[in-house]
């Protein structure tokens, strides 16, 4: 029986500038009342091209341009590039290198779960949260500031090492960050893992089985969320990672409450490896000794002419790596982010290649979201945890 | 022996400009916009740290109907410029831009195809704090002095010199 | 693992493999393109390798290069099993004429966006992909960036002796 008139859906802009999108993304809704009906993200608006000038730069030179892409976690994105340059060059870096990228790799992923979890928090309604975790911030910031001199972009690693020394007042340092975030985890979990309100926003939105996870390309606390065991730091470790010891926290009912838990659960075990990591800190050097390829400590370019030589060659030309193509992937706090780097025998990369994992995560958003009211829009994109500078390159 | 001795003492006397420029400085509400790295920073500028709601800057709306000032924090790409200008144009007199960063400044680290070498090109800028990113302390002092200059516009129906209007 | 790859090809897909390649560890197969889907289907449901999880899809220039002659594109695969933790490369050489290939959007639905970025940014065209929008450049920009004769288009930074000409956009 018709009664004459048409239902039709509304087309609504969420657009690039909004309070929920963290940062510039566009999702265009297609609404049935408050249901979605079909939902396509357009990416684009930050576009930087970075592959294409990371061809025009020698292979040291583009390790800043590395720390803007993710902008929340920068060490690991430092860390990524390094480790591949390195293996396409065949070096090895002493084990107080591989102590030390360890320990500012996981408070990077402390630092990054702290805004992710302020900010999810904010969209969802508890406004509380963002102030809470900026506080805690700021141990780690300190921490980075000691270290290189900058509060957000370090480029503390190079190729075949770090950069300077550590500072003297680094254990002290990381211990007052080891003391106060557990603290302030405690605030979090009684403000927000018991709230009727949080649980009922987030308990079965976004829910996503784990063969559909896999087939879509979800890495990282996304896809452990959903009850999959890959995490890139036991299946192909890397630096030194396999000298520690910690657990892999994994959902049960894939949905976006159980990726809340795996992430603050990886908080606890990070801050674990940390404190692993400082107790058995290593002496030694604090760059290989690679004549051609590494920059020589400054005390032998002030003494010997060799180093000096050494120096000027690789300040003004750089190295030249044999031809091949490498892939070194890691477990970023996003995802797993790979580097892929081709070299056709020049000093300068011939092309550079990042795999974002905020990128392959978003293209599901669809997924996770059709059919559901509009206000899952906002917790799902809060809880796929993307960095538009990441997903746009 | 002028006319300040003959009134009782709680009575100021002064311009009708300081009294609104006071007004306006003294509560400038931010516009909610970060599109890259320099947003983070601005976002610790707004948290218990480095507090920025002492200044008058407590109410940061997302809607640009609301607001009176555009920090432009973070690269501007060629595919995002024709959205900040309309944002600029939604905005109500008497308005200002910060362009905060070197990104937004001037191109900053990224001099090629696919991003906007400076924001001035688009808008008309007040402001510009340069750094990468700006620490909190520096956005606070671009933040201050843009109050010393709210503090000296004058005010007269039409447009200045710059063709910028205030009324 | 690498034995059971190659055997894996030799007794599958013997016509498709051109060479293979081993550098720091990280085996790669060079395939014809019109086996590709034929290939990735089979590694997919193999019971043994299981290779289930796309990583990436990326894409090379080798404009002026001695190896130019092959093919001036290159397109790479990256796989990986979660059952063996190993990954390989499944890679195709296109000529520069005509650099069409299949689109694996059916077996895979990482394919949709990767692919997107690899035809906006590279030019290369994908028969069978559901959506071939641009995806990260700007709508009004022609040309596609990352291949080698895109130049980097970058602005002179004015000093005090241009300072008052125009800024010089260098293409």
């Amino acid at each position: 029986m018709s009664t004459g008139t048409k239902r039709r859906t509304m087309n609504l802009n969420m657009g690039p500038q909004h309070p929920a999108t963290h940062g510039v993304l566009r999702v265009e809704l297609e609404l049935d009342g408050e249901i979605v009906v079909k939902a396509t993200p357009h990416i684009g608006y930050l576009h930087t091209g970075i592959e294409k000038t990371a061809e025009s730069k020698l292979y040291y030179k583009v390790i800043p341009t590395t720390d803007r892409m993710d902008y929340l976690s920068p060490m690991s994105n430092n860390l990524g590039y390094c480790l591949a340059v390195e293996k396409l060059l065949g070096i090895e870096v002493p084990e107080k290198v591989q102590y030390v990228r360890v320990l500012l790799t996981e408070l990077t992923r402390v630092m990054s779960h702290l805004v992710w979890i302020g900010t999810h928090a904010m969209d969802i309604g508890a406004l509380t949260m963002v102030l809470y975790a900026f506080r805690e911030r700021e141990t780690i910031v300190d921490l980075y500031e000691a270290v290189s001199g900058q509060r957000m972009m370090s480029t503390y690693f190079r190729i075949g090492g770090l950069a300077y020394e550590l500072p003297k007042d680094f254990d002290q340092k990381v211990n007052v960050i080891l003391k106060r975030i557990p603290e302030g985890m405690k605030d979090y979990e009684r403000l927000l893992n018991d709230n009727k309100i949080f649980r009922k926003r987030t308990i079965g939105v976004g829910v996503i089985s784990p063969e559909d996870a896999i087939n879509c390309g979800f890495t990282g606390p996304c896809l452990r969320g959903s009850g999959v065991n890959y995490d890139v730091r036991k299946a192909n470790p890397y630096s030194g990672y396999e000298k520690f010891d910690f657990d892999v926290p994994l959902g049960k009912n894939c949905d976006t409450y159980d990726r809340f838990l795996v992430r603050v659960e990886e908080m606890r075990q990070s801050l674990r490896i940390a404190k692993q990591a400082l107790d058995g800190l290593p002496e030694g050097p604090y760059r290989a000794h690679v004549p051609g390829v590494v920059l020589p400590p400054k005390e032998d370019v002030l003494s010997k002419m060799e180093s000096l030589i050494f120096h000027f060659k690789l300040i003004t030309e750089g190295f030249k790596p044999p031809k091949g193509a490498v892939y070194q992937a890691i477990e970023a706090p996003k995802g797993e982010l790979g580097f892929f780097i081709s070299s056709d025998g020049s000093n300068k990369p011939h092309r550079m290649r990042v795999r974002p994992p905020s990128f392959v995560n978003l293209s599901a958003l669809p997924k996770l979201v059709e059919g559901r009211l509009i206000a899952d829009v906002v917790a799902c994109i809060g809880s796929i945890d993307i960095v538009l500078g990441e997903v746009d390159r | 022996m002028g006319i300040e001795e003959k009134i009782p003492d709680s009575i100021i006397l002064t311009t009708l400009e300081k009294m609104v420029n006071w007004g306006r400085k003294r509560s400038v509400w931010p516009f909610n916009f970060g599109l890259a790295c320099c947003a983070i920073e601005m976002m610790a500028t707004y948290m218990s740290h480095y507090d920025l709601a002492r200044f008058g800057m407590e109410v940061s709306r997302p809607s640009p109907r609301q607001c009176d000032l555009m920090i432009v924090s973070g690269r501007v790409s060629r595919k995002m410029a024709p959205v900040i200008k309309r944002l600029y144009e939604q905005m109500a007199n008497p308005k200002w831009v910060i362009s905060m960063g070197a990104c937004a400044s001037c191109g900053g680290v990224f001099n090629n195809y696919a991003i906007v070498q400076g924001v001035d090109k688009i808008l008309p800028v007040d402001i510009y704090v340069p750094g990468c990113p700006p620490r909190p302390e520096q956005l606070i002092e671009g933040i201050m002095k843009l109050h010393e200059k709210i503090g000296k516009e004058p005010l007269r129906r039409g447009s200045d010199s710059k063709g910028k209007t205030n009324s | 693992m690498e034995e059971k790859l190659r055997e894996f090809f030799e007794s599958n897909f013997k016509d498709a493999l051109v060479r293979e390649d081993n550098f720091r560890g990280q085996q790669s197969f060079y395939i014809k393109r019109e086996h590709l889907v034929d290939v990735c289907q089979a590694l997919q449901t193999d019971t043994d390798l299981e290779f289930k999880f796309l990583s990436d899809i990326t894409s090379l220039d080798w404009l002026g290069d001695l190896y130019e002659k092959e093919g001036r594109f290159e397109v790479i695969y990256n796989l990986f099993s979660l059952k063996h933790k190993y990954r390989f490369f499944v890679k195709v050489r296109l000529p520069e004429d005509d650099p069409v290939i299949d689109s694996l959007t059916s077996l895979w639905m990482t394919a949709n966006w990767l692919e997107r970025e690899v035809n906006d940014l590279m030019g290369i065209e994908f028969t069978g992909h559901p959506d071939p929008r641009k995806i990260l450049t700007p709508d009004d920009l022609e040309g596609h960036p990352l291949r080698k004769d895109f130049p980097l288009t970058y602005e002179v930074p004015q000093f005090s002796f241009n300072k008052d000409e125009p800024p010089e956009v260098i293409l």
